[in-house]
């Protein structure tokens, strides 16, 4: 194995040895004298101590409900999670707090649209436009109203390269779309998808957008208002936060056209035993108790971010992604999906000739390496690429070229088991 | 790692005894496993004795899936059906002779649940077959 010197080949925007400090689990060793080495966040992001102590703090401060309380704890939780929201919406450049909708995570916000705004705008016959890189949450929501609604499903190709067919879809766009909901950032080829283009040559024909921002959101600035989106749908725990929180942004005209999701609690102006009156936005959507604890972490986690910067982490994730490529590349037998770096974020699916990707992860993971194996909940993805399943590393701001250097070795060690 | 990529396991990976499909035959089965999407079908053929006479497996997996799926149908020939319903997920780990943790152990465990199914004639496979 040649030993490169990556410290001089990339050059990190930040201390990374400081942000490494945040995050306590990376100090853990995996077993005994095994440091870990975390190549996974693209499937869930480490926390830093700001979150994990805001929830914390919560819970040992001012845990009670929220809204509709009189006493000090209910003003003080309710004062936390209606707090964590407006940093969210200025995290993403919302025009109003009002239309930043907690949800469960990205899968839910993107049901949300389904259920509520598709069951009652589409019909028998209407046009959605996917992508064929689309998470399983991009995917499945549409399928079950493909069922109840007949509506009719069509997909923007992935061309050899790892990138969108946009010629294909400008012909799909001649089909009269209602809805074209497509990923911000696939996670698995790692592609970063021409969004404004592809929300620019929607609109112009009349089509309501979603954005499927789980992958980019944590990861470099997203901001609403110039992607020009209808919808965008994100998950906290991919971007430092706690599990069980995500977020639907949405148009506000849009929102409030549409009818509620859940029925509830907290979502209510009014209720009769035979009717009810939607309270206004946001709560409309947030039906019954929301996960307050998680908000407060979310909020933390958006804090976070945005100390460092979204432009330092993006390009510091850029300085990775290249050089990991550029060492997978030199093992012989493995081969990686997706566009070059520079049309991608720090995500390498990849396959290593001969070895099934859950041994490549079991066999690294000896090592301390965590690497995902699987299809990545993009089964047509890849049978599209003709393969089962793939290996993927992913990386985000704490991992360092050395890392990279851990895994190329772990793929070496895999090669001489299989050998 | 030396433990768990036992030289059996490798090499039932890599040169499988018992590969294949079998037309005609008395039994057949397939199923995927959805988390990862390996994917197997056993065949069986019975002899005049109702015992099993010929066993292959076909499919795509790691190396324990199709390792085990290679053992499973060496250890089944001569097995009446009654025999193969009364097989555990020790038998299988015996097989293998190594321990799993919860996600491997659902790919060393797929060949014998999609075995059972077929035995028992089920039209959709159960992991309360290999509980």
């Amino acid at each position: 194995m040649t030993a490169s010197n990556p410290m001089s080949a990339i050059n990190i925007p930040f201390d990374i040895e400081h942000i490494r400090a945040d995050f306590p689990v990376l100090n853990r060793e995996v077993r005994p004298g095994l440091p870990l080495v975390y190549l996974d966040s693209t499937a869930s992001s480490q926390k830093p101590e700001a979150v994990i102590e805001a929830m914390n703090g919560f819970y040992r401060c001012c845990n009670a409900n929220i809204h509709r309380g009189v006493h000090t704890l209910a003003e003080e939780a309710t004062a936390a999670y209606e707090g964590a929201r407006a940093r969210v919406a200025r995290f993403i450049n919302a025009p109003s707090a009002r239309q930043v909708i907690f949800t469960r995570n990205a899968t839910e916000a993107i049901n949300l649209v389904a259920y509520a705004w598709g069951r009652a705008n589409l019909s028998a016959g209407d046009v959605v436009i996917l992508t064929e890189m689309e998470h399983h949450a991009n995917l499945v929501p549409w399928h079950i109203l493909a069922t109840e609604k007949n509506i009719r499903l069509e997909f923007i190709p992935v061309n050899e390269a790892g990138l969108l067919d946009l010629d294909e879809y400008r012909r799909l766009l001649t089909l009269g779309p209602k809805l074209v909901s497509f990923t911000h950032m696939s996670n698995v080829l790692g592609t970063i998808t021409p969004a404004e283009e592809i929300i620019r040559q929607a609109k112009a024909v009349g089509a309501v957008t979603l954005v499927d921002g789980a992958q980019s959101v944590p990861h470099f600035a997203v901001n609403v208002q110039s992607l020009g989106c209808d919808f965008l749908a994100f998950s906290s725990h991919k971007m430092c936060g706690p599990t069980g929180i995500g977020v639907l942004y949405g148009g506000k005209e849009i929102l409030e056209a549409m009818p509620p999701f859940m029925g509830g609690g907290d979502m209510i102006k009014s209720v009769h035993l035979r009717s009810f009156t939607p309270n206004a936005l946001p709560y409309k959507f947030e039906a019954g108790t929301p996960a307050i604890a998680e908000a407060v972490g979310l909020g933390a986690a958006v804090d976070y971010l945005s100390r460092i910067g979204m432009d330092a982490i993006a390009a510091h994730e850029q300085a990775m992604i290249a050089y990991a490529l550029e060492r997978l590349e030199e093992v012989p037998g493995v081969k990686v999906y997706g566009p070059s770096a520079q049309h991608k974020g720090g995500v390498a699916a990849f396959s290593l000739a001969g070895v099934h990707p859950h041994d490549i992860a079991q066999i690294l993971d000896e090592g301390g390496v965590a690497v995902r194996a699987g299809h990545h909940c993009a089964q047509p993805l890849h049978e599209k690429l003709g393969i089962p399943a793939t290996a993927r590393a992913s990386f985000y701001l704490y991992n360092t070229p050395a890392e990279v250097d851990k895994l190329i070795e772990g793929l070496y060690r895999v090669k001489k088991v299989f050998s | 790692m030396d433990d768990f990529y036992r030289e059996v396991i490798i090499d039932r990976y890599k040169n499988p005894q018992f590969r294949g499909t079998l037309d005609p035959h008395d039994i057949s089965f397939q199923d995927d496993n959805p988390l990862c999407g390996d994917h197997i079908q056993v065949d069986l053929r019975l002899g005049a004795d109702g015992r099993v006479a010929e066993a292959t497996f076909d499919g795509h997996g790691c190396a324990i899936s199709q390792a085990s799926a290679d053992l499973l149908m060496e250890s089944v020939i001569g097995k009446s059906l009654n025999d193969i319903k009364q097989l555990t997920r020790d038998d299988i780990l015996q097989l293998l002779g190594i321990d799993l943790g919860p996600v491997r152990l659902k790919c060393a465990l797929l060949s014998l649940k999609v075995l059972k199914a077929g035995v028992y004639g089920l039209k959709a496979a159960s992991d309360d077959l290999v509980d």
